[in-house]
Formats: C-alpha cells, structure tokens, sequence
C-alpha cells in the first residue's frame, strides 16, 4: 500500500460517510451525490487492488499475511456496490444513511489493511 | 445514470400522524440495523474462515467460536431483513450472551479459549474477544440496540 494514497482514501471514505449519514438523517433520499460518493469510495479501493496486484513486482513487500489482506480487500469490494444497490432499489432517507454506513465500514477496513500491510 | 426528472432533492413525506411517523423511522432504523449486521457477518466470517484455514493449530477453540458468531450473525441479519421476529430475538440474545461470556473469559482466563493475549487486535483475536474491542465494540452494541429494535417494533403494528 503507498501511505499518501491510503490515508487519502481513508479521508474520503469517512467524509462520504458523514456527507450519507448527515443527508440521510436530513431525509434526502439516495441522489447522483450520495451514490456518487460510493462509487468513488469503490474506484478507490479498485486501485488499491491494482497496487496490492503490483506491489510485488515494485519490489513492495507486505510484512503481515498476505491473504489476511485481501480476505479484507475483497469483502470491502463487496460493501459499497451492494450499498448503491439497496440505495437504487429502495429510495428513502434511511437506505442514503445505509450508504454512509457502508463508506464508515470501508474506512474502517482500509484501515484494517493499513495495519496489516506494514504489522 | 440516475433520473435527473424526479424530484429527488425534497425529504420524503411523512403521513401526519406521530404512529406512521414512528413506523416510518422504526423501519429505518430497522433497515440501517440490518445494513450493520450484514457488514458485521461479513467481516466476523471471512475473517474466521481465514484463521481457520491458515492458523487453525493456535487457537482452534477461539476460532471455531469465531466462526460460530459469524454464522449467528448471518442469521441474524436475515432473520431481521425477513422480518422474522422470534428468529432474530433467538440470534440476538444468543449473541449478546456470546459476547459478554466469550469477552469475559478472554480478558481473565485467555488460556481457556486457547489464546495466548488477549490482544483484540492480535493474530489470534475473534469477534467476542475484550467485547468486541477488535471490531471498534460494535459485537456488545449492537445487540443491544437490536434486542431495543424487536422490542419497539412489538408495540407497533406490522408493516405490510
């Protein structure tokens, strides 16, 4: 993992979870913003697969278990899709909040990773 | 990508009177609650699997637990988004007992589960160990609030 990219993903995964939970709570229902902010909270951990995939080869090295990590990276890829998934399908205040709740679980994952990565 | 013509902006109406308005923030809150509970099941099962698969040896009876509270833990979000009331006091109250039990004996007697710390964030640390610590104590709150959720939604009448 490159420490500038993941503190950086970790910010925007804990602002796109404020940002759904604060809409939500606020009664707006999922819009292009909120959903669009998990969209990018998944693009970022895309790449952050295409770094893990390539650190190897950059001669970057995880020091804790490799599979550990990606048991981590995959279930978060698997977090923010079927979050916009429910957002689309069920247009309420409480699925944006669901939204933010997924972004604050990926923060927390990223974060997770983060450790194993350098433990 | 998402219709531009629908009027997505304004909060959603809510009927006047305070028992739709309390039915409405009831199944919300129901609805954010399962949303946990899936991410819960998620992260406690595979991250179970893994120590099973990879580090069986170290603390097999921590681990099997582990994988137990990850599948009681699926249940019970299923049981919640199914809305099957009986099932998901049953997971809920077996998980709440789970992890105060389970977190109890790791911080005084570690050695019964097999593990050498009670490190929550260690190589050997489960969903239950110090109460949930390694997953930010959400395994000791989150029941709570569920056994909360099932009781305010008995008062109230059931949503078609």
């Amino acid at each position: 993992m490159i420490e500038g990219f993941t503190i950086a993903q970790v910010i925007v995964a804990c602002l796109a979870g404020l940002l759904c939970v604060v809409l939500g709570l606020a009664g707006r229902r999922p819009n292009d913003l909120t959903l669009g902010a998990l969209v990018l909270v998944e693009v970022l951990l895309l790449a952050q697969l295409v770094v893990a995939l390539i650190s190897p080869a950059l001669g970057i090295h995880p020091v804790g278990s490799v599979p550990l990590f990606y048991v981590y990276l995959v279930s978060a890829l698997l977090i923010p899709p079927l979050a916009v998934f429910w957002g689309l399908v069920e247009r309420t205040r409480w699925s944006t909040v669901v939204l933010g709740v997924a972004a604050f679980a990926i923060a927390v994952m990223v974060v997770r990773m983060a450790q194993i990565w350098v433990d | 990508m998402m219709s531009g013509a629908r009027n997505t902006e304004t909060p959603e109406a809510e009927a006047p009177s305070s028992e739709a308005a309390a039915r409405s923030i009831g199944s919300g809150v129901g609805r954010v609650l399962v949303a946990v509970y899936a991410i819960l099941a998620l992260a406690a099962t595979g991250r179970s699997v893994f120590q099973i698969i990879d580090r069986f040896g170290e603390a097999p009876v921590a681990f099997v637990l582990s994988a137990l509270a990850g599948v009681i833990y699926l249940v019970a979000t299923i049981a919640l988004a199914g809305r099957m009331r009986r099932l998901a006091l049953v997971t809920i109250s077996i998980e709440l007992i789970g992890v105060l039990v389970v977190g109890t004996v790791s911080l005084v007697a570690p050695a019964l589960l097999g593990l050498d710390s009670l490190d929550p964030f260690g190589r050997e640390s489960t969903v239950w160990s110090a109460y949930g610590a390694g997953y930010l104590l959400v395994p000791l709150v989150l029941p709570v609030l569920g056994l909360l959720y099932l009781r305010g939604s008995a008062a109230r009448p059931a949503k078609a």
